[in-house]
């Protein structure tokens, strides 16, 4: 496609999104409809065509895919997926009324296998990991045994932070007395971490929208 | 729900026990089954156990355990607290004034598959949000990014009308699919706040750098907005931008604060032995590590890798 007319698709489509900013209109929902279109659309064949055939149809008639699918020449079939072809095919089901039922046997085993999958993995990674690396001396010194006064600070900051924190997610007892302090400054610890990361990400988003008005400012340039 | 074909108009629970016991079966048997961790293959030969993983596994028993005896006590009839989540005691009150409205509830699901823990405490919620919409006569609108979430949400909201004796005030057409696409489905919630105006926005679940452009739409309509995820990176634009948010581990405490199920309670009170099991080990090896660096003692250098090595 004509370089040009790919600048000015993209400034119109930009526009058209960003007036939204002003209200809801025409341009605006025609823009919405094109992409969730499009873009449904393109998931689909993608889903189709790097999913489903190299997966699943390649493993199962590697002779009949071996022109699409990488390898698949010579292979002989693998019958275990059939079984996962099964549960495809009892997705499906609940496309006819009466054999709806049978689509929950598969969409139990995705997510109870999921919460299976994931057990041991969130075990080590959001407990094990994140307990070991809070274990940490409040008191840090340098070879000579002198007090290293900011490494000391940052951790103890550590420590008392992510202990007020998970106090705060202790919902087994009111939070009163010292435990309504503690879990208090957990929220506090909190709010200040979420007020970082809001500076950060807003810092990412300005490069976003920088990016967009480049692509304006080449759609301009076309014209003068 | 249930899990096999009846005549008979289905007792509400029997199909959600049923369905429970085909995802726990599930669930046991995959994490069983799931060689990465635990019963990994060394490096040099293959084998069943892992043994620089017995740690993880001695941890993951003493964690499902607590959860397990919290579970059994509670199924016998002890009661157990649960301190109030700020956000969830205004639910009822948003769906009153929906209702008052006479506008829609609006419900996003977040953008993650059904592999994703936050996308099923979402499910669980929207099940209890449901139930009480079905009451008020309400309309629910969920339109989501996932054709498999999709179908658990049909199935879970098909539900809760039922047990809330409303099975006709069901629209199955209310909860959709969208797009897969992460912009093309926030345009598109985008234009449904804005054109349906709903009364109430809920956005639970897993999120990415949506949520901000959500929330803040929601917010230009003077939606009353609950929101809430485990994302850590999409907490501050909610905490921003809604009403009431949950925070973390809020969003799975949720379902069972608002359904009261001693099953989900023992797991929340089990949960929160981990948590002071974690508080414990953090305490005693700062101030062991604490101990080893000012004194150097050779003895607490031993003990402090012993803690060390349950945690490696």
């Amino acid at each position: 496609m004509d370089v040009t007319l790919q600048l000015w698709i993209d400034a119109a489509l930009t526009l058209m999104i960003l007036s939204f900013l002003y209200r809801d209109n025409p341009f605006y929902k025609f823009a919405e409809h094109l992409f969730v279109g499009v873009s449904a659309a393109y998931l689909m064949a993608i889903g189709f065509w790097d999913h489903l055939v190299p997966n699943l149809l390649g493993k199962l008639f590697p002779s009949l895919m071996s022109g699409v699918v990488p390898g698949a020449v010579g292979r002989s079939p693998d019958y275990y997926y059939i079984i996962p072809a099964v549960f495809g095919l009892l997705l499906l089901t609940r496309l006819v009324d009466r054999w709806a039922w049978l689509s929950r046997w598969a969409l139990a085993f995705i997510v109870g296998g999921s919460a299976g999958f994931n057990l041991p993995r969130f075990l080590d990674s959001d407990f094990i990991i994140q307990v070991q690396s809070t274990m940490v001396p409040l008191v840090v010194l340098d070879p000579a045994g002198n007090l290293l006064w900011g490494a000391s600070f940052s951790h103890i900051v550590l420590v008392l932070g992510v202990i007020c924190g998970l106090v705060y997610f202790f919902f087994s007892v009111e939070h009163k007395g010292i435990l309504g302090h503690v879990s208090r400054a957990g929220i506090w610890v909190l709010m200040v971490t979420f007020g970082a990361a809001f500076g950060y990400t807003v810092m990412a988003r300005i490069s976003l929208l920088t990016g967009r008005m480049e692509a304006l400012g080449a759609w301009l340039a076309t014209m003068f | 729900m249930r899990l096999s074909p009846s005549r008979r108009k289905p007792h509400p629970d029997s199909f959600a026990i049923a369905l429970l016991r085909a995802v726990l079966a599930c669930t046991v048997f995959v994490a069983m089954a799931q060689t990465d961790l635990l019963f990994a293959q060394t490096d040099t030969e293959s084998g069943w156990f892992n043994a620089d993983r017995t740690q993880a596994l001695v941890l993951g028993i003493v964690l499902t355990g607590a959860i397990l005896l919290y579970v059994v006590l509670a199924a016998s009839g002890r009661p157990l607290f649960i301190r109030k989540i700020a956000g969830l005691e205004t639910v009822e009150e948003a769906v009153g004034r929906a209702t008052e409205m006479g506008k829609p509830i609006l419900y996003v699901p977040g953008l993650n598959d059904m592999d994703e823990v936050q996308t099923i405490a979402s499910m669980n919620l929207l099940g209890h949000l449901a139930t009480i919409i079905a009451g008020y006569d309400s309309r629910l609108h969920v339109p989501v990014r996932k054709s498999l979430v999709m179908s658990v949400a049909r199935e879970t909201v098909q539900q809760s009308y039922l047990s809330a004796g409303r099975p006709d005030a069901y629209q199955e057409d209310d909860i959709h699919y969208v797009s897969d696409a992460q912009f093309a489905y926030a345009a598109a919630v985008d234009g449904i706040i804005v054109r349906e105006r709903p009364a109430a926005c809920f956005y639970l679940g897993g999120f990415y750098a949506e949520s901000l452009i959500l929330a803040e739409t929601g917010n230009s309509i003077g939606a009353i907005q609950i929101a809430g995820t485990a994302r850590p990176p999409q907490l501050p634009f909610f905490v921003a931008a809604c009403d009431y948010t949950l925070i973390g581990e809020e969003l799975f405490a949720a379902s069972a604060y608002l359904s009261k199920e001693p099953r989900m309670l023992g797991s929340l009170k089990g949960q929160d032995a981990g948590k002071g099991i974690a508080i414990v080990f953090i305490l005693a090896g700062s101030a062991l590590a604490t101990l080893e660096s000012v004194t150097g003692n050779e003895t607490v250098r031993e003990v402090s890798q012993i803690v060390l090595w349950l945690f490696r």
